[in-house]
């Protein structure tokens, strides 16, 4: 028996999106589930009754049928009181629920023991990523937070010199540098305007680069990712130089856009009044933290409101706002979810607990509060890479002394047996070896000093080299061949002189063959 | 020519070999520093022909010798390819092993070198051509070994003796004990059988030496034979009290043992534990089989064609070329794929790691040999930091140098080795022959990455066809 999907249309007030769209209605009948929708429920993102209808959904009128007829509903906000009110004993219900803030809607969706998957849980780690609805509405939010100001601001974003004179390009200052800021840096960029970016997470700097942005950095020193990828809160010290950067910045830009938010935490107020006076007539705040009490201290959540000749932009929906875009989005999030739900493609979910996508989602299981979840296991980006222990050399070890550069002790090991050696030496060699081992030290200097810094790509080339500079020993196969001889010296002639003809041939081929293959080497060596 | 004339020729001749070494570290200045070595050894040979030490009765004989000698080595450095270049250093340096052998034992039958010596004299002269034979002996076999692993006619897998630290040990003290026997030696033909022994010994102690030693060490293993070559004419050099060629000897033995001891740097082992074989201290037993956790996770197959959309599609590519590039002889295939993708505007750059290959620089001189420009090869150090803004990393025929274990697994044998962090770059794509283990032995958790693919087959047969695809 297949399960029914239920899409319910969003109650709240200015809610444009809804939870599924025509194209995954199809997709999810074919994972095997049964679609109802409500009649009227995308009306606001222009997805009529029919055209849910001819993907095979069934449209059914009113939300207390389709809540009854439902196992499964689908939704973007939470349910309102009335909603839970409706909703089936024991049901499953899929939406952004915000649990840390909404700790007594878990308890009332816990009373109707029901299972409750919230899409703003969802883990952190690059499985989830096409499930991530916080990320797709992030960056629908970024973008339109840039069309927004652009609609407030009385000038073009780029640049231009016209007939009619110059006009410079709009400055466009971004705080928080998260799949919103990222998206709204583009956007930005992509209209014109030179665009800054603020993050206290040093790492993204190139993220904002490859943006089109300029990363404006606070000179202060302080790791600022927390865990799952998100900022955390920062000391006070930090904050004090983040707020002359900040204020530097409010005087230069034109458009400020905020998306500063820490999980679970009221949105830090990073734009005082005071900043927000010293801003040119006519320029833009977009507050994307609005609804978390917003960054800057003079924003209106849900409003525009014009303060000290600044326009402040405290929309709560701008998602929302790009209703047909985000529905489409929100609803793939779900149709992915859908999938994790129901692996066997048979119309049948399977909240499976031990899955660390579904057990990070689900916040109420069958009438039992499970949020929150476990910390995630992996972030997708490990604030700190794992630092190669420093056991391997250990685990090695037995080989002797280590290869660091000598400690004190080894040193004075080392001169110790090395003036040991040449005591010696000088005690009991004669005058003309002494003479000899001289030149032989300094050359094995002058070997260590030459070659010290050769470059790795001529390693072979040089080993050839000396390869056939060795062959230097022909020297002492040369003065044995036939040397001036003391007059009556018995001397094994033929000996010698066979034994000195085979050294010279084969240092000949040593010699002659070593530098010709260094030659054709080096040849090929080229700009 | 007299004395002093011959003197001032070997000034300049070894002037001109530490010019020769100091210009070979630059690519620059490398074809200069070869000219300096030719010079330099013309000069030395030309003033120990004509100088005081050589009568005309050998000029033909010398002239024989170099015309034979010479057009032979012409000849294998005209036909050696350059995948096989590892094998032929390998090859000349058991050359020079030998002759140091054979004038060490010209040089004790002659009398003439000898007669004037007496006391402490004669002593250190006997013990010269005592150490010279000995490092002789031993680079020769040694160098053989080496040739016949690098060509493959000998198995590349460390051959480990049980005891055989203590047999290295038994080796020396024989040849200790024969040293002194040698040393009381009454007359020449006394001193003979401590002296063949000696050099029975020291051949066996160097064939023993470098089996012992793995594939994966085989760069570390040639460049010190190199030093031993260096050393055992700067022997023969003390023999003959020839200042020349002990200054020469030190000057490349000196710089083989540098060379060496970068290379071991760069892998992170260290230089004796290369040299006694094998991974570990464990006596015989390969500790591959217990290191490390077998990586889990699938592997991803991945074909040319979408290779090369891959590549087609990225910014910034980067090739770390291995051993099976040099064996699939692929490097002119890279060549054109990295040709195509520069003039599409790709960032392509190659990454080599310093014990790519089999010989310290291998894949340098293989790249170069195609053409490739060399300011677009990148040492591991230049580029491991931009793996993580890099598209593309294309892995060809490398295997224990892209290794994650050697950073996240410090039970692994590799561990703490340098890699290149290809799994960093957006997808790694591996080009590998099969799944089988690199050289170490060990597998690679790359393979089974989520952002890695395998590209299987031959490198040569699949890059063209990844070229031709990218054509297209």
């Amino acid at each position: 028996m297949p399960q029914v999907i239920g899409v319910p249309k969003e109650t709240a007030a200015g809610e444009k999106r809804v939870a599924t769209v025509p194209e995954v209605v199809e997709k999810l009948i074919k994972l095997g589930f049964k679609v109802v929708v409500e009649s009227g429920a995308g009306d606001a993102a222009n997805f009529s009754d029919d055209v849910y209808r001819a993907a095979g959904a069934e449209i059914v009128e009113g939300a207390a049928k389709l809540w009854s007829a439902s196992d499964i509903v689908f939704k973007v906000r939470g349910p309102s009181a009335d909603e839970i009110g409706l909703m089936r004993e024991g049901g499953t219900l899929v939406s952004f629920i915000w649990p840390a803030q909404n700790p007594e809607l878990l308890q009332q969706l816990a009373a109707k023991k029901a299972t409750v998957l919230a899409m703003d849980s969802v883990p952190r780690i690059s499985r989830a990523q096409k499930l991530d609805a916080l990320s797709s509405m992030a960056n629908i939010a970024g973008y339109r937070a840039v069309i927004e100001a652009a609609h407030h601001f009385g000038r073009f974003f780029t640049g231009q010199i016209t007939a009619a004179g110059k006009v410079p390009p709009a400055k466009v200052f971004v705080i928080g540098a998260g799949v919103a800021g990222l998206a709204a840096i583009g956007t930005a960029s992509g209209l014109g305007a030179i665009v800054r970016a603020n993050d206290t997470r040093p790492e993204v700097g190139d993220q904002v680069k490859s943006m089109g942005g300029e990363f404006v950095t606070v000179d202060y020193t302080e790791e600022g990712s927390g865990v799952g990828g998100y900022a955390k809160v920062m000391s006070e010290g930090f904050l004090k130089a983040q707020a002359e950067v900040f204020a530097k910045q409010a005087k230069e830009v034109d458009i400020i856009i905020t998306t500063a938010l820490i999980p679970g935490r009221p949105a830090p107020k990073l734009i005082t009044a005071e900043m927000v006076r010293s801003m040119k007539p006519g320029s833009v705040i977009v507050d994307m933290a609005a609804e978390q009490g917003g960054n800057c201290e003079l924003t209106v959540p849900h409003q525009v409101t014009v303060k000290h000749g600044v326009t402040i932009i405290g929309y709560s929906d701008l998602p929302s706002r790009l209703s047909k875009q985000s529905s489409t989005l929100y609803a793939t999030n779900l149709f992915r979810l859908a999938e994790e739900l129901c692996k066997t493609k048979d119309g049948v979910i399977n909240v499976n607990m031990e899955d660390e996508v579904l057990r990070g989602t689900t916040v109420v299981k069958e009438g039992n509060i499970t949020w929150p979840p476990p910390a995630p296991k992996l972030s997708a980006a490990p604030p700190a890479a794992a630092k190669p222990a420093a056991a391997p050399v250990k685990a090695q070890g037995g080989h002797g002394k280590s290869s660091a550069p000598a400690s004190g002790t080894s040193a004075a090991v080392t001169f110790g047996v090395a003036a040991l050696a040449f005591w010696f030496i000088g005690y009991s060699a004669p005058g003309a070896f002494l003479a000899h081992f001289t030149v032989f030290v300094l050359a094995c200097f002058v070997g260590y000093m030459v070659v010290w810094n050769v470059t790795p790509a001529l390693h072979t080339p040089l080993m050839s080299v000396t390869n056939a500079i060795s062959s230097i020993i022909a020297i002492g196969a040369l003065v044995q061949i036939a040397p001036p001889i003391d007059a009556g010296l018995a001397r094994p002639e033929d000996w010698i002189r066979w034994l000195a003809v085979a050294g010279i041939a084969l240092t000949a081929i040593n010699m002659f063959g070593g530098f010709a293959v260094t030659q054709r080497m080096l040849a090929m060596f080229r700009k | 020519m007299s004395e002093n004339l011959a003197t001032v020729s070997y000034i300049g001749a070894t002037i001109l070999f530490i010019l020769s070494l100091g210009g070979l570290s630059n690519p620059e200045s490398s074809r200069r520093g070869n000219l300096y070595g030719m010079i330099g050894m013309t000069f030395a040979v030309l003033a120990t022909v004509f100088g005081p030490r050589v009568t005309a009765a050998g000029i033909p004989w010398i002239i024989g010798c170099m015309l034979v000698g010479g057009s032979i080595g012409l000849y294998a450095a005209r036909i050696v390819k350059m995948t096989q270049m590892p094998e032929l250093v390998a090859l000349m340096h058991s050359l020079v092993g030998v002759a140091a052998m054979l004038v060490g034992f010209a040089n004790y039958i002659d009398p003439a070198a000898s007669s004037h010596l007496a006391g402490a004299e004669k002593s250190i002269h006997e013990m010269e051509i005592y150490i010279g034979i000995l490092i002789g002996a031993v680079t020769f076999s040694g160098s053989v070994i080496a040739f016949g692993k690098l060509s493959g006619k000998i198995g590349g897998k460390p051959m480990l003796l049980p005891a055989r630290h203590w047999m290295n040990l038994a080796g020396l003290l024989i040849i200790i004990y024969f040293g002194r026997e040698f040393l009381h030696a009454a007359s020449v033909s006394d001193g003979m059988t401590p002296l063949i022994v000696m050099t029975v010994v020291a051949l066996l102690f160097g064939i023993h030496m470098v089996m012992a030693i793995g594939g994966a060490d085989m760069p570390v293993v040639v460049s010190m034979l190199n030093s031993y070559s260096g050393w055992a004419a700067a022997a023969t050099g003390f023999m003959l009290s020839n200042d020349l060629l002990i200054v020469t000897g030190a000057l490349v033995g000196s710089s083989g043992a540098i060379l060496s001891y970068i290379m071991c740097r760069a892998m992170n082992r260290h230089f004796i534990s290369v040299i006694a074989g094998g991974f570990g201290t464990g006596g015989g037993t390969p500790a591959v089989a217990a290191g490390g956790a077998q990586p889990a996770g699938e592997v991803v197959p991945i074909l040319a064609a979408e290779t090369a959309e891959l590549l087609r599609e990225a910014k910034n590519v980067i090739i770390v070329p291995g051993y099976g590039m040099a064996v699939a002889q692929a490097q002119h295939t890279v060549y054109e794929i990295t040709k195509h993708l520069r003039d599409k505007g790709v960032n392509v750059r190659f990454g080599i790691h310093p014990v790519a290959g089999r010989m310290p620089g291998h894949m340098n001189v293989l790249l170069a040999e195609a053409r490739v420009p060399y300011d677009i090869v990148f040492e591991m150090d230049e580029l491991n930091a931009d793996f993580p803004n890099t598209d593309v990393a294309m892995i060809i025929g490398a295997n224990d140098i892209v290794n994650p274990a050697a950073q996240d697994d410090p039970a692994s044998p590799i561990a703490g080795m340098p890699v290149l962090e290809v799994w960093k770059a957006k997808t790694s794509i591996v080009m590998k022959r099969s799944m089988a283990s690199g050289y170490a032995g060990v597998d690679n958790p790359l393979f089974y990455k989520d952002n890695n693919r395998m590209l299987f087959g031959d490198a040569k047969k699949t890059l063209d066809e990844v070229f031709v695809a990218l054509k297209a």
